[in-house]
């Protein structure tokens, strides 16, 4: 089963992936991915931030269900030996940590395929909102990128 | 399952990102007429009951909807007690 966590602390990476091969060595590979928060906006002239933080919303309920129900596809489309999905929410600054996603197999390529796929229908398929704090006092909700439809239409089944 | 348009029955709404700023809360029950059966007769209700609801539909295009917590297009046929959810296109990851 999938641990799958919606959480306002930040995660532990190497507690996370310790949580998930304790005691076992039936695993020959995990891949990982960690979300993190970008300040694209880069600095301006007094070498100050553009973007002072991120905050993120979210469905409680809907999203463990919606998490959950990505986990079990991931797992059955490459026989994870296990898969943790952590989401953060709330107040974040660049730099944090946002998401972090682990998929361990017997061998890497599904390890890896499978943390691809994780991230892309994480990004497209699980009820969180981004919305940016400028520095200057001015919020603007993130819109949603074409790139990454595109990117989660790849895992479609007929290619999958 | 019991028919929403045939009972003018009571919904649970929710509203997240500016669909909620827009609507002016982020949850409200209401008692819907008869005649409003699916998601798409529900939005056009609703474009009529503020003018925070209107601005918030104003661009149908742009929002996603989920009954009792799964994705719902606006075909989808609503029941008395349901939770439906209206927000834009997700931005998580």
């Amino acid at each position: 089963m999938a641990t799958v966590r919606v959480q306002e602390s930040d995660f532990d990476v190497s507690a996370e992936l310790a949580a998930l091969t304790a005691g076992r060595a039936d695993i020959g590979g995990i891949g990982c991915f960690v979300g993190t928060v970008r300040d694209a906006a880069g600095r301006d002239a007094a070498g100050g931030r553009r973007i002072a933080a991120m905050t993120l919303e979210h469905y409680p309920g809907m999203t463990e269900r919606a998490m959950a129900a990505i986990a079990g596809e991931a797992e059955a489309r490459w026989q994870l030996l296990g898969c943790t999905l952590v989401h953060r929410v709330g107040r974040l600054l660049p730099g944090e940590n946002i998401v972090l996603v682990v998929a361990a197999a017997g061998h890497r390529q599904a390890a890896l395929d499978a943390t691809a796929f994780l991230i892309d229908w994480l990004k497209t398929r699980a009820p969180f909102w981004k919305k940016v704090e400028n520095a200057d006092g001015s919020e603007a909700w993130v819109d949603a990128r074409e790139a990454d439809t595109q990117a989660a239409a790849r895992w479609s089944k007929a290619s999958g | 399952m019991a028919d929403l348009a045939a009972s003018a029955g009571t919904l649970h709404l929710l509203y997240f990102a500016w669909l909620r700023e827009r609507v002016g809360t982020g949850e409200e029950r209401v008692a819907v007429p008869a005649g409003v059966a699916t998601v798409a007769d529900l939005v056009a209700w609703l474009r009529g009951r503020s003018a925070g609801h209107a601005a918030a539909f104003a661009a149908a295009n742009r929002v996603r909807c989920a009954v009792n917590q799964e994705f719902a297009g606006p075909e989808a046929r609503l029941a008395p007690g349901d939770e439906v959810a209206f927000f834009p296109p997700v931005t998580g990851g």
